[in-house]
């Protein structure tokens, strides 16, 4: 595949411009996107290929902890388990990265030392994104000088909503010039963006800013990823790699807590993005409970018998 | 006026409260003893298996946690519910094993007074296995029994109800959940048990009732790492089932002791652990 040089990626260089290159994208056709998700979710993976679509699950596992009563001893065992997931067991790969809360960066980066593990913290007023700018960056700055690999940002959805597009884009392109080398996800909340197009509009938005991976939920709002939002996400990352040629991640989040959840996921990306975007560099689960459902359901192709829940550390 | 349609029963799976097609979408005929058709039942799969394994472990420790007599006293309303339906459990029984309508009414009354007595045991069984042991010291030593969890019980092939009522019930009893192993080939009787345990204040997934191939199904559920107890009184070979059963630790009866109180008093033992309490005497 002819790569395209980086010179494609359109200017925005006001808001107008970055209006005129969103209002150019096509609608989304909903009924013909979840007829689409729900087709690929019959595809059925077997023996060799479950298998192997399970570890590669587990590689792309951001074990998430977002909760106030997190400790130090819990990132600890958290930690723990995304180095090796399955103490029984030490062909499991280990997960993609930690995802914490900044404060615990430090913690996390200490129990992760030597390992391929990565540390991604949620910065900017996650998860509402209700502060102002000087205090985002104050926060990603305090995450980046404690250890972290990756930054998770939340847009502003108020500002999104209420069409001030400009600033959402600066303020990406405020949030990855603090990232500096770190990557930059950038959280877009579908379950409150109310329609497909504006899942396309704030995916296309969040790229042309700079971002490294777009994801779709905080997991704190009542909806988080759904199948076709994926798949719109999906189209948009392909999109905009087929006319730029540069490769944004996407990261799925919330509400992903069972094996046969994730390898849908997988055959979406798979059959919308392309093989290509299999890895942990541009695709990624945020989820907890989804490593464990991983796990048994890889303890039971390897043994021929049900798992015991007890049997996998729960976190 | 037109001659009316039949309104034909499928029955269905009975998992975690719902009443389901199997995963698979399979289905299989039963026919009675005479060889007629009876009704179309869900073919359950492995998956199914696992589905129901997962209700019964989510349903158990609530039931646990519950107070015995309330669990005698749910119990209870579970026999008042099958004997509400006795009528439709009888004409079953009767067209299932091919006996006449008096001896099937009489063995599900006997399976309903089987119930009943269970349900007594429930404030009773812990004083009958459990106790308070001497030890030397100025402590009190009690041993208590405690639920194993998850039971899983290959009903009997014979009986459809009355059988079907001890291996059911006894586990209940003490704080079990149970996946049920319907007969493969007169599974009509348990699938009606099964429906009747929504109207009986039992937890949504403490009772699960599968009809399907034995073949298929008793090695799945035996070898299943979350089943911590089965009742092998229906299976062919209860041996290798045994085995399967082996690697996870589970407690096993191997072939149902006879409908007597001496043989309910030995089901309900089958399946609790003891454990041993220690408290201070206190001033």
């Amino acid at each position: 595949m002819e790569i395209p040089s980086r010179s494609r990626v359109p200017q925005v260089g006001s808001e107008a411009q970055l209006r005129t290159v969103l209002a150019g994208l096509s609608g989304v056709d909903a009924v013909g996107v979840s007829a689409r998700a729900a087709k690929l979710a019959t595809r059925s993976l077997k023996r060799e290929t479950k298998r192997a679509a399970l570890d590669l699950a587990i590689s792309l596992v951001d074990l998430t902890t977002l909760e106030g009563a997190d400790t130090p001893g819990h990132v600890a065992a958290l930690c723990a388990k995304a180095r090796r997931p399955d103490a029984g067991d030490a062909t499991a790969p280990p997960v993609a990265a930690v995802c914490v809360y900044p404060d615990l960066v430090a913690t996390a980066r200490a129990h992760l030392v030597g390992s391929p593990v990565r540390v991604a913290a949620v910065a900017t007023a996650f998860p509402a994104g209700r502060a102002s700018l000087p205090v985002k960056l104050a926060d990603v700055a305090e995450a980046r000088a404690a250890g972290a690999d990756e930054i998770d940002m939340v847009i502003d959805r108020g500002a999104f909503l209420s069409g001030r597009l400009g600033q959402v884009f600066e303020e990406i392109v405020a949030v990855k010039e603090a990232c500096g080398p770190a990557h930059l996800k950038v959280i877009l909340e579908t379950g409150e963006l109310a329609t497909y197009d504006n899942v396309r509009r704030a995916s296309w938005l969040a790229m042309l800013a700079g971002a490294d991976f777009i994801k779709t939920s905080t997991g704190k709002v009542a909806v988080s990823a759904t199948p076709p939002v994926a798949l719109v996400m999906l189209e948009a990352v392909r999109d905009f790699a087929e006319s730029t040629g540069q490769v944004v991640g996407v990261k799925l989040a919330g509400g992903i807590r069972s094996a046969k959840e994730a390898l849908r996921y997988l055959v979406l990306a798979n059959e919308t993005a392309g093989s290509t975007w299999l890895e942990p560099r541009t695709f990624r689960f945020g989820a907890s409970s989804l490593l464990t459902d991983l796990l048994l359901q890889r303890r039971s192709q390897r043994t021929g018998a049900y798992a015991r829940r007890e049997h996998v550390s729960v976190e | 006026m037109s001659e009316r349609l039949n309104v034909r029963k499928t029955y269905k799976l009975v998992i975690g409260g719902a009443f389901v097609r199997s995963e698979s979408g399979r289905s299989y005929e039963v026919t009675g003893a005479d060889g007629a058709f009876l009704a179309n039942v869900a073919r359950a799969s492995r998956k199914d298996v696992r589905d129901a394994v997962r209700a019964a472990e989510g349903a158990q420790p609530r039931w646990a946690a519950q107070g015995a007599m309330l669990r005698g006293q749910v119990l209870y309303r579970f026999a008042e519910m099958a004997e509400a339906r006795a009528g439709e459990l009888a004409d079953q029984v009767s067209r299932a094993e091919g006996v006449d309508g008096a001896t099937a009414r009489a063995s599900v009354a006997g399976g309903i007074d089987r119930l009943v007595w269970y349900a007594g045991w429930a404030d009773k069984v812990g004083q009958v296995l459990g106790g308070a042991n001497d030890v030397a010291g100025p402590f009190f030593n009690f041993s208590v029994p405690v639920p194993v969890g998850v039971v899983g019980v290959v009903a009997p092939a014979d009986s459809s109800f009355a059988g079907l009522v001890d291996a059911l019930v006894a586990p209940l009893v003490t704080g079990n959940a149970v996946v049920v192993l319907a007969s493969e080939h007169r599974p009509v009787p348990a699938v009606l048990l099964g429906e009747m345990t929504a109207t009986s204040d039992l937890p949504a997934g403490l009772v699960n009732v599968l009809s399907g191939p034995l073949d298929e199904l008793g090695p799945v559920l035996a070898a299943h790492e979350a089943v911590d107890g089965l009742d092998l009184t229906g299976a062919r070979d209860p041996g290798a089932l045994a085995a399967l059963a082996a690697d996870s630790i589970t407690r096993v009866l191997h072939a149902g002791p006879p409908a007597t109180p001496e043989g309910g008093l030995q089901r309900l033992r089958a399946f609790v652990d003891t454990t041993t309490v220690w408290h201070t005497v206190g001033a």
